[in-house]
């Protein structure tokens, strides 16, 4: 198999937060009944993670699970261990009217770091960034400018976006012009 | 500004998360109906200024139709509900009846 090659070849900026992609992320895409046995298990089984609730996320690192939609999970796993893990859940999942697909070759993953990060992303996306809104263990499915992202907290102060590999140029420039050193607001950052 | 709550994920989409779907609740007429019912299912829309049911997208956010009850005036959302309905559910009717207590629901 080909090296994963990053899609923006690791684009880092520096600015009111740290804008960086992260290497090629292990995704499995999973759709079926969410409250079947076998697909819970399937999830959990190679993931370690605790099935998440309604628009919940669980796990830490790469190894996650992501409730995308009320019939679909977003495993994240370490990119070398995709091809094992989709064979252990196929197992698990024989018999089942689900389907585990990998994509981590159709998505690009940025993080974005630092007291302004809730600033920068509040400037892109509809979504209540208000820490009293919106904190660790959830995972929200929203657009950035033009295109669709899905986003966590990963951090105290970091958030990781997920997006569709061939726009990972065009939302690292969202991300640089929205993390800009002369566009600072201070809604959210505790330092401004 | 339409902010409606997504019954299938729970969230409250903004206007552009979301894609507009037209009317909730038509009939649908296919092979065999006649020209008048085909041409009033495919075509002809209430387009009404007040109290109004539609189909919305939560296209960016979980990807699932749902339907929802506005005013087409004043962008007062009486409720959102799923779009597994062939009429509005009670509750919504309530709703509806609370703020505008002459309206009355389509038969
Ligand atoms: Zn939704």
């Amino acid at each position: 198999m080909p090296e994963a090659r990053m899609a923006w070849n690791g684009a880092a900026f520096d600015g009111l937060a740290q804008v960086r992609e992260l290497p090629v992320q292990g995704m499995i895409s999973l759709r079926g009944d969410l409250a079947s046995a076998p697909v819970q298990n399937a999830a959990t089984e190679v993931t370690g993670a605790a099935m998440p609730g309604p628009r919940g996320v669980e796990g830490a690192g790469d190894s996650a699970i992501a409730w995308m939609s009320p019939d679909e999970l977003l495993i994240l796993l370490p990119h070398g261990t995709v091809q094992d893990a989709l064979a252990r859940m196929d197992a698990v999942l024989a018999g089942e009217h689900a389907l585990a697909l990998d994509m981590s070759d159709a998505r690009a993953v940025f993080e974005v770091e630092g007291p302004a990060a809730r600033e920068v992303l509040a400037k892109l996306c509809p979504v209540d960034l208000d820490p009293a809104v919106f904190g660790p263990g959830e995972m929200r499915r929203t657009r950035a400018a033009q295109i669709a992202v899905a986003f966590w907290q990963s951090g105290p102060h970091a958030f990781r976006l997920i997006c569709f590999r061939s726009v990972a140029g065009y939302l690292f420039d969202l991300l640089k012009g929205a993390a800009h050193p002369a566009a600072r607001v201070g809604v959210f950052d505790p330092s401004a | 500004m339409l902010i409606l709550d997504c019954p299938c994920c729970g969230r409250a989409a903004d206007e552009t998360e979301l894609e507009g779907g037209g009317e909730a609740h038509l009939t649908r007429f296919g092979p065999g109906a006649s020209d008048d019912d085909f041409e009033r299912y495919l075509f002809l829309r209430g387009n009404p200024k007040g109290v109004h049911f539609e189909r919305w997208r939560h296209a960016y956010g979980c990807g699932k139709w749902f339907l929802a009850a506005r005013c087409t005036t004043t962008l007062e959302v009486f409720g959102t509900y799923a779009a597994q309905t062939t009429a509005p559910p009670p509750e919504i009717v309530a709703a509806i009846k609370a703020r505008r207590p002459n309206w009355e629901a389509p038969v």
